[in-house]
């Protein structure tokens, strides 16, 4: 029984079983108003999808991913704006869930490393000229 | 520039890149936890998935008594190896209500037939939306609802016959 299981575990991990149900409507069809389908697709090539997990959902072919393109859809054309939308998900699924991560106290390094690495440069550069010259 | 101070440059270079390259090689985390853990569940109403159960909406959840909420399809595997312990679940006591996801209620009345059925109502998701609600990224997943409609808890993957006990337990202790 136990090997059932665990044959069963081995079978189903990595499958990415799909339902037979047709893609939601939205899913890939684009929105009447250009200007709100440039949103959403701004907003979805920034969003990470769940299932394979190095994709965007406008990139994934995923069902889930389907399902979450109608839904950013939907939610922009009934007027919502695009980063309330990333702030839901962010809400449900963590900072994991968007490609665009927010400023916080776990991020800042990431934008200040670069401004830190020309400072320290600096004073190494400003140090070993002043040996130099003496 | 002697000793130390000369080779501080190459030496912070190199843990720099060892932390980088770390980062880099460690496989990533695949299972993606729902942050409304300790929230209420999202405010939802789901037709009923198949025909004789009724649908599930997030009011009922609150009646004063815990849930034990599935989130599962017919055309999921791992689901069908979960479905004995949904059962002895169900017959511990636990009301087990579920969230058929992307599901057409023929293929769902035969897993239900095949499989037996441990679910008091099921509501049909037809495009992942209360799924993505509950912050859950896949099937099957189960949470844990107290009876003011709180989620305790998240179990994903499918439920194996070692959790039994302890989730009857963790829902028991949901009041």
């Amino acid at each position: 029984m136990r090997w059932l299981f665990l044959a069963l575990a081995l079978v189903a991990a990595p499958l990415l079983a799909d339902s037979d149900l047709p893609p939601a409507p939205l899913a890939d069809t684009q929105l009447s108003d250009p200007k709100q389908e440039a949103q959403a697709q701004a907003l979805m090539e920034t969003i990470r999808c769940l299932v394979c997990q190095s994709q965007s959902i406008a990139d994934s072919n995923a069902e889930l991913a389907g399902d979450m393109r109608a839904m950013v859809r939907e939610r922009i054309a009934a007027g919502e704006r695009p980063e309330a939308i990333r702030a839901w998900l962010i809400r449900r699924y963590g900072s994991w869930v968007t490609y665009d991560p927010p400023l916080n106290r776990l991020t800042w390094l990431l934008w200040a490393a670069p401004l830190l690495f020309v400072v320290v440069g600096l004073l190494v550069a400003r140090s070993s000229f002043r040996r130099r010259r003496a | 520039m002697t000793g130390y101070k000369k080779w501080a440059p190459l030496i912070a270079f190199i843990l720099l890149g060892s932390a980088l390259t770390y980062g880099l090689a460690k496989p990533d985390t695949t299972n993606i936890r729902s942050k409304m853990i300790g929230a209420s569940v999202p405010s939802f109403t789901l037709p009923p998935a198949t025909a004789g159960l009724p649908g599930l909406s997030s009011s009922e959840l609150a009646t004063g008594k815990p849930h034990l909420l599935n989130i599962f399809a017919s055309w999921c595997v791992p689901c069908v190896a979960e479905a004995p312990q949904l059962k002895a679940i169900a017959d511990a006591g636990v009301p087990v209500v579920g969230i058929a996801v992307r599901d057409r209620p023929e293929a769902l009345a035969r897993f239900l037939a095949r499989n037996g059925n441990p679910f008091r109502a099921i509501g049909a998701d037809d495009a992942s939306q209360v799924q993505m609600a509950m912050g859950s990224s896949g099937v099957p997943e189960s949470f844990v609802i107290d009876g003011k409609g709180r989620i305790v808890s998240q179990v994903i993957g499918p439920i194996n016959p070692q959790d039994v006990a302890e989730l009857v337990a963790a829902v028991k202790a949901a009041r």
